[in-house]
């Protein structure tokens, strides 16, 4: 219906015959760049203003009401200001690696975007090992945490990039072992595949209960990896000031801020992509006539909608729980998450060898 | 300042690789400019080193220039979350060396606002420790009660932090006429509101993980430190300056000295939240029966007091506030010392820090319940 698929695939058209395919290619790639830039803008803008309006109704306030209407250009007017600011580098800091540690984070969340699938035939890059690379990638912007950390001079921001060093790659090995469970039973690792084979009914629901289990592990695991509250020890304010971005200011401050919540957007877009059936439409059963309306619903708007109940989740985590401490924050993981995890993994493994999924 | 770094450098080089971190005075989990020097091997606490004197504003020398009825207001400044409970500590103090009747309404006047100062005072505390701890709602919910309380104050004494409503002889004015019915509404939205506290807080697995076991404090230890108020109940220690030595009318009303045996964080959390409904108990008791007459027993305008040494104590929402007075019997004192609960209470945080971690620090220090211009004064 109102597919995105017929404005891409007409523009790819174009290029190609108006151009040589070497120039149409370089076209396309700063197309895409542009996308990808002004994506990453608005999501920033959008995702902060959300957290701070779910944040105010939850703590009884209004949140930014007094810029734009209903408040709605407060993060705009947030990120002039940041850019205006002056990006101050302390003094016995490794300059070199305290200026490139933002960009290392944020270009390692912008890489993770390719192989998402926003709508139908919608997606920038579909290789066909889409949740390998996902799960690779991802692992980049630690680098870049412990590199702010080391690099500022700072005792609280060291320690702030030393317990988020130890969190990403504790948490990575269930999230990891989450994400495999959905592979096992679609049998690929692309992701339009993986959406494909979710044309029935979404792994969520079509898995049985192993299938839910590894769906809280991953929204529990993901939580972690974007070092979101109640896991959110590597800035946490009320111990370590600011954690690894104490010392940063002005754009780089933002960039870090940005790709934090670029991160919750990407890791929640791959949990809507993998359980629940990305830009596929809710479908239940033999219900003709109730599949065929939500067919109507364009695809982007199923991808975004889940992506986004899946993003209120993990913020209405923030603004409930306390922070658990590094210690039990590790053995969570370990003593729990990680056997329960690898359990759960035989379990789906052996649903998807006898079929018994729906 | 640069002699004191020197200091904490030779530290650091004696004691090999341990990593000092200065927590404070702008840190946001002291509350204050209380300043921490911590030792940390990884992210284990070797030991605590409280630096005072940021907020130190010399009133104990202050007061010495001052008279008995004046010296009063700045002592709402020590405490300013029990400014009520403060001012009360001196004017009896003042009352025991003049020998001076309360009037029954003023005493019973007195209590309703301890009780009220008490519970406002362990509603910020409430809120300031679940955001220690990371969790920021309960600071929001906590003040939305707290307000309330506040406009009642407001009302009757024309303040909302600094009270300066206890005078020697009683209170300074009559209670507003729409006092009783605000008390009222209040207690009965009150009891429903600590059951979602408990519900937010106080039945949350990582809070109680994070608070049990957490700084266990003895109850030899908490002798030996002075600990007094809810952390030395929350050791086993009876300690209730309101049981124990009871003044005003607070041998009448019928409420419970809350004692957990525990120690740890969590019993110091549950002594104040269970205290919060003691509190209610006894306002729930007074509010239908305060007696007329007057507000103020009959004073000479200038308050001179009998050559001598007064002491008299007070439960704030802290622990025990003791005012010792030396008259050489003219208008201001010779000399006053406060003996303050936050102080004391300090003084117990490098004992049951050691060991733990940077996390359990706040835990420890949210449910000491420091107030940091009472350790300095």
């Amino acid at each position: 219906m109102f597919s995105l698929e017929h404005i891409t695939n007409s523009i790819q058209q174009w290029l190609y015959s108006t151009f040589s395919p070497t120039m149409a290619l370089i076209l396309e790639c700063a197309i895409v760049m542009l996308l990808v830039i002004g994506l990453f803008a608005t999501l920033g803008l959008v995702l902060v203003l959300m957290e701070r309006k779910v944040a105010a109704r939850m703590q009884i306030r209004l949140g930014p009401n007094r810029v734009g209407p209903k408040g709605i250009l407060q993060t705009t007017a947030d990120t002039l200001k940041l850019m205006m600011k002056e990006g101050l580098t302390p003094n016995g800091a490794d300059k070199f690696l305290f200026n490139l540690a933002p960009f290392i984070v944020m270009i390692a969340a912008m890489l993770i975007l390719a192989p998402i699938a926003f709508a139908k035939g919608f997606q920038i890059w579909d290789i066909n090992i889409g949740v390998l690379y996902v799960s690779a990638v991802s692992s980049v912007s630690v680098i870049g945490i412990l590199m702010a950390g080391w690099a500022s001079n700072n005792k609280y921001s060291l320690l702030g990039a030393m317990r988020s060093g130890a969190q990403i790659v504790s948490y990575e090995l269930s999230a990891g072992l989450s994400i495999i469970s959905i592979v096992v039973l679609s049998g690929s690792l692309q992701i339009s595949e993986i959406v494909a084979s979710q044309q029935t009914g979404w792994w969520l629901f079509r898995g049985h209960i192993p299938a839910i289990i590894s769906f809280v592990i991953f929204i529990i695991a993901v939580t972690a990896e974007t070092n979101r509250a109640p896991f959110d020890l590597a800035e946490a304010e009320s111990e370590l000031t600011a954690g690894f971005h104490t010392e940063y200011s002005g754009m780089k401050f933002a960039l870090l801020f940005l790709a934090e919540y670029i991160n919750i957007f990407i890791v929640c877009a791959i949990g809507a992509t993998l359980f629940l059936g990305g830009w596929m439409p809710l479908h239940i059963g033999n219900w003709e006539g109730f599949n065929h309306t939500m067919d109507y619903v364009p695809s982007s708007v199923w991808f975004m909608g889940k992506t986004f109940f899946l993003i209120f989740l993990i913020m209405w985590f923030r603004w409930t729980f306390p922070r658990l401490r590094i210690d039990q924050l590790l053995s969570l993981e370990w003593k729990y998450l990680l056997p329960i995890s690898m359990f759960n993994l035989l379990l789906i493994t052996l649903i998807a060898i006898m079929g018994w999924h729906f | 300042m640069y002699r004191e770094t020197q200091i904490i450098e030779a530290d650091n080089k004696a004691d090999g690789d341990d990593l000092v971190i200065n927590v404070g005075p702008q840190h946001p989990a002291t509350h204050g400019v209380l300043h921490l020097v911590i030792r940390l091997q990884g992210e284990t606490i070797q030991k605590v080193e409280p630096h005072l004197g940021y907020i130190h504003r010399s009133i104990e020398k202050m007061c010495e220039s001052l008279s008995y009825r004046q010296f009063i207001y700045v002592t709402s400044r020590m405490d300013y979350l029990s400014a009520h409970i403060n001012n009360h500590a001196c004017a009896m103090c003042v009352e025991k060396a003049l020998q001076l009747e309360v009037p029954p309404r003023a005493r019973v006047i007195r209590v309703l606002m301890d009780e009220l100062t008490r519970i406002a005072s362990h509603e910020l505390w409430w809120g300031a420790m679940a955001m220690d701890l990371g969790a920021f709602t309960p600071f929001f919910y906590a003040f939305r009660e707290r307000e309330t309380i506040n406009d009642i104050m407001e009302e009757t004494c024309g303040a909302r932090l600094t009270m300066n409503y206890m005078v020697p002889g009683g209170v300074m004015y009559d209670l507003h006429p729409n006092f009783q019915q605000r008390v009222k509404n209040f207690i009965q939205l009150f009891n429903n509101k600590i059951d979602e506290y408990d519900d937010l807080v106080t039945g949350n697995i990582i809070f109680q993980n994070r608070t049990k076991g957490v700084g266990v404090l003895t109850k030899e230890d908490a002798i030996s430190f002075g600990c007094t108020g809810p952390v030395g109940r929350a050791s086993g220690v009876s300690c209730d300056i309101r049981k124990l030595y009871p003044y005003e009318v607070y041998d009448k009303v019928s409420f419970d000295e809350i004692i957990e045996m525990g120690g740890d964080s969590f019993s110091r959390y549950l002594v104040r939240i269970k205290e919060l409904r003691q509190s209610i108990r006894i306002i729930e008791q007074l509010i239908d029966n305060i007696p007329e007459g007057d507000i103020q027993a009959k004073t000479k305008a200038v308050l001179k007091l009998p050559k001598g040494e007064f002491y008299s104590r007070a439960e704030t929402a802290r622990g025990e506030l003791g005012v010792y007075i030396v008259s050489e019997g003219g208008t201001t004192p010779y000399r006053i010392k406060f003996r303050s609960p936050g102080f004391s209470n300090l003084s117990a945080l490098d004992h049951i820090s050691r060991g733990s971690k940077i996390g359990d620090l706040m835990a420890i220090m949210g449910t000491l319940d420091l107030v940091i211009p009472d350790i300095d004064r």
